[in-house]
């Protein structure tokens, strides 16, 4: 029982994924800020915010319903922590690893973008209304070309758990490099899910300020910061899971450390990503997904598909 | 808030997306936008009327911070008018330095202008690397004029300082750097796939608009309209030197980046050209403090758009009346127009596309309610009163305060 | 752009850790001003050609003269020093004026 508390709050849950949310929050600034010819932040930098935004004064607007715009981001945090524990760290079984729980990680990361709905939508402010439907709209948009990406690897390994994808690759060596198209389009739908350019419609600075978290403040707007913090470390722990799973039979030391490699080669490539475009408008993002990504979804299912029927056979 | 209905919400005073304060009032139905108001005079700072209480010395570096970008714009168009009134004969040199710090400007507000115009469509890599090589421009400035905006350049009857052969040497080695530069981001412009699909097709003026609009500088130009006063009535050096004037046919915000970032080309040109043909010679005329009665209207191309001043003078050494029309008072209108049917998405790239300056602009207070058509004219005192009234209404006595103040300053 | 941006990794950090660093001005630079009392002759035209009324000149004793100069007045145009047939004043490099006290803003220069 205090093992399970131990791992739940502390290791590999709360405790460790916040303080590793914000070193990649940090890796993350530093690489954009590299890429763009800055010196960047100091180390202290993300912890620094965090202490000063929870030190600040929370102001709710009168208009707000309360307890939907405190209990959203604690909702939101707490659904991306404990889809971490979901995700094989060291070994090929997570701690609560069950058949199925691919699909329960995915649902999970889906909670903070509906909680940043309901936040913005109950804080009444007019730029945040605008940014929650837009975050809504934009789910709608992403949602379908990542859960593809990701459950064609699912698909090729012929499981929903992610203990059996990585036996899977385990035994059939080399098997992964056939996702790849899969992986770019897990990539930059994932984008969309953390809400980064050129998907960082729904908090758009220049249009609608800071979308759903406009009224936010203090404490409250802190969890929100490590929400999205983690979520990427969660959402990039998934990809790396799922699409690079290889080295887990090493020993857990050393697995351990080649997939906190693995998350940062990931976050690298997004912080990369987001260097070289611009936001693209609403309706030019859902084009883009539907149009572009979903079909080339499908192609990658198809690829799996035509595999499974003529080489494992 | 349904999809079907029509609401509004404010875009500015204070806005992430614009880099002044001011204010609109956008009518939304879902995403798209219905309409909007332009309520000017947020910032009005009263320059004219200052301007007014000054001497003519003064009133340079007064009418300098009209606008933070384009001071050397303002100062000089200010200058001119008042040379024609006193009859000044401003020598060549004076004239050749003032076109090399207007051209140098015209190069850090366009790159100015680029970085902008990325952070508004969210893509702040093109901001940060613009903004990175602006700083080149901007020591060049510093280095000939002693600041890095507000250059204090002008004088009445020529310049201030003046600039010697080991700066013409840094200068054109710093317009080389800028030049190459300067290909990249016609590239990166041209070339970029997800610049492309935010700035074109987007803040359509058509060529008829433009004019109707009276559109002017490099909005219009994007519109095909062949209007540049350093062409059509040169001032300073410009009748002896040798550029084109761009102009686009995109009639979008697309077109507006081509303009501007071609134009810096041809600035290097011009930079090029005053250096190598910088006349020897004295660099000002002296100046008489009392400026003959008389009037004048002076026109200058500024990074912006054209600039007007009007200067009256009544024979003592204070102006009797300034007026400026700022660039982007001319521009304004087109922007309502740009915006009918866009999405809220495209708005702030769209206002940025003038290379708005509203502090310039802002020349009049006019309040009236947002929904009523009438408009009444109300006193220093009426205005006065009025808002002690309003502030006790709201529960704020200001005749406490006002002691308090006093005995504050008292202390002091 | 993925060229350039790639090729940054590899290049110096355009930006600089200010108070850290600092940066050097030109020779010419107009930052705070520098008054020479000894050469004032009391004419006060920089006073009079003052836009923002910054500076003020006081005859302390016969051709003595002091001058109070107010930083957070001064736009730094120079123009005083354009205007003063004596070159008393002067302008040098110092742009770091920034002060948490008010007091310290008034700056006076004393013949002693």
């Amino acid at each position: 029982m205090l093992g399970m508390l131990f791992s739940i709050l502390i290791f590999p849950g709360l405790l460790f994924v916040s303080v590793f949310g914000l070193s990649v929050e940090y890796i993350d600034r530093k690489i954009y800020a590299r890429l763009q010819n800055r010196l960047g932040p100091p180390w202290f930098q993300p912890v620094a915010d965090l202490i000063k935004l929870l030190a600040k004064e929370d102001i709710i607007p009168k208009a707000a319903n309360q307890n939907m715009f405190k209990l959203a981001p604690l909702f939101a945090l707490t659904a991306v922590v404990t889809a971490f524990l979901y995700i094989p760290l060291w070994n090929k079984e997570s701690l609560f690893s069950f058949n199925g729980d691919i699909i329960v990680v995915l649902y999970l990361l889906t909670i903070p973008t509906l909680a940043f709905f309901i936040g913005g939508w109950y804080s009444t402010s007019l730029y945040a209304r605008i940014g929650s439907v837009r975050s809504l709209t934009q789910l709608f948009a992403y949602e379908v070309p990542l859960f593809m990406g990701i459950l064609s690897s699912a698909l090729l390994a012929g499981s929903w758990s992610l203990k059996e994808i990585i036996n899977f690759y385990a035994g059939h060596n080399w098997f992964w490099f056939f996702n790849l198209l899969g992986f770019a389009i897990t990539l930059v739908s994932f984008l969309g899910k953390l809400e980064k350019t050129p998907f960082d419609i729904p908090e758009a600075e220049t249009e609608v300020v800071a979308g759903s978290f406009t009224e936010y403040s203090g404490r409250l707007f802190a969890f929100l910061r490590l929400t999205l913090d983690v979520e990427m470390v969660v959402g990039s722990a998934l990809l790396a899971a799922v699409f690079l799973p290889f080295g887990f039979s090493l020993p857990p030391v050393f697995a351990f450390v080649l997939f906190m490699i693995k998350i940062l080669f990931i976050v690298s490539l997004i912080s990369l990503l987001r260097t070289i475009v611009a936001r693209l408008r609403m309706d030019q993002m859902i084009d883009f997904c539907w149009k572009f990504m979903v079909p080339l979804a499908f192609l990658q299912i198809l690829i799996n598909l035509i595999i499974k029927g003529i080489i494992l056979r | 808030m349904h999809n079907s209905e029509e609401f509004k919400i404010p875009f500015g005073p204070q806005h992430p997306a614009l880099k002044e304060p001011e204010s609109f009032s956008v009518a939304l139905k879902g995403e798209k936008i219905m309409g909007v108001d332009i309520r000017l005079g947020y910032n009005h700072r009263g320059i004219e009327k200052a301007a007014e209480e000054r001497t003519y010395i003064q009133d340079i570096y007064l009418i300098e911070r009209v606008c933070g970008i384009c001071s050397h714009a303002h100062a000089t168009c200010f200058i001119q008018a008042v040379e024609e009134i006193a009859n000044l004969v401003v020598p060549k040199r004076a004239l050749y330095i003032r076109t090399l710090i207007a051209e140098l400007e015209r190069v850090h507000s366009h790159l100015l202008w680029l970085g902008v115009a990325g952070h508004e469509i969210g893509f702040d890599t093109l901001l940060m690397y613009s903004w990175r090589d602006r700083e080149v421009v901007m020591d060049i400035l510093a280095l000939l004029t002693g600041n890095r905006v507000n250059y204090g350049m002008n004088t009445i009857g020529g310049v201030r300082r003046d600039i010697d052969p080991e700066q013409i040497q840094q200068t054109l080695k710093a317009v080389d750097i800028l030049e190459e530069r300067t290909k990249y981001y016609i590239e990166v412009a041209t070339q970029e796939t997800t610049i492309i699909k935010r700035l074109s097709g987007v803040g359509v003026v058509s060529y008829d608009d433009a004019l109707r609009l009276d559109a002017v500088g490099p909005t219009a130009r994007a519109s095909g309209v062949k209007r540049d006063i350093r062409a059509d009535d040169p001032y300073a050096a410009y009748a002896e030197i040798s550029f084109d004037v761009i102009t686009d046919d995109h009639c979008d915000v697309y077109g507006r980046t081509v303009v501007r970032v071609k134009e810096l080309m041809e600035s290097y040109k011009i930079i090029r050209q005053v250096l190598k043909n910088l006349p020897e010679g004295p660099i000002a005329v002296r100046a008489p403090r009392m400026i003959p009665a008389g009037e004048a209207l002076s026109r200058y191309e500024a990074p912006r758009g054209e600039d007007v001043h009007y200067v009256k003078a009544n024979g003592t050494d204070k102006p009797e009346r300034v007026k400026i029309r700022a660039p982007t008072l001319a521009n304004i209108q087109a922007v309502k127009h740009m915006l009918k049917d866009r999405y809220l998405a495209d708005m702030p790239i769209v206002i940025a596309a003038i290379d708005p300056c509203f502090s310039c602009t802002d020349r009049l207070v006019s309040l009236s309610h947002i929904d009523s058509r009438d408009k009444k004219t109300i006193t220093w005192p009426e205005l006065h009163q009025f808002s002690i009234e309003w502030h006790k209404q709201q529960g704020i006595d200001f005749t406490q305060l006002n002691k308090q103040l006093e005995e504050r300053l008292k202390k002091c | 752009m993925l060229r350039e941006v790639l090729g940054s990794i590899f290049k110096k950090p355009a930006t600089n850790r200010y108070p850290a660093q600092k940066l050097d001005m030109p020779d010419k630079y107009r930052g705070k001003l520098k008054f020479y009392p000894q050469k004032c002759i009391g004419c006060k035209l920089c006073m009079k050609d003052c836009p923002t009324g910054a500076i003020t000149i006081n005859k302390l004793d016969e051709k003595k003269f002091e001058a109070l100069i107010d930083l957070s007045r001064c736009i730094y145009c120079a123009q005083c020093v354009d205007s003063c047939p004596k070159k008393a004043l002067e302008a040098s490099g110092d742009v770091e004026l920034a002060q948490l006290d008010y007091k310290k803003l008034k700056v006076v220069f004393r013949a002693d």
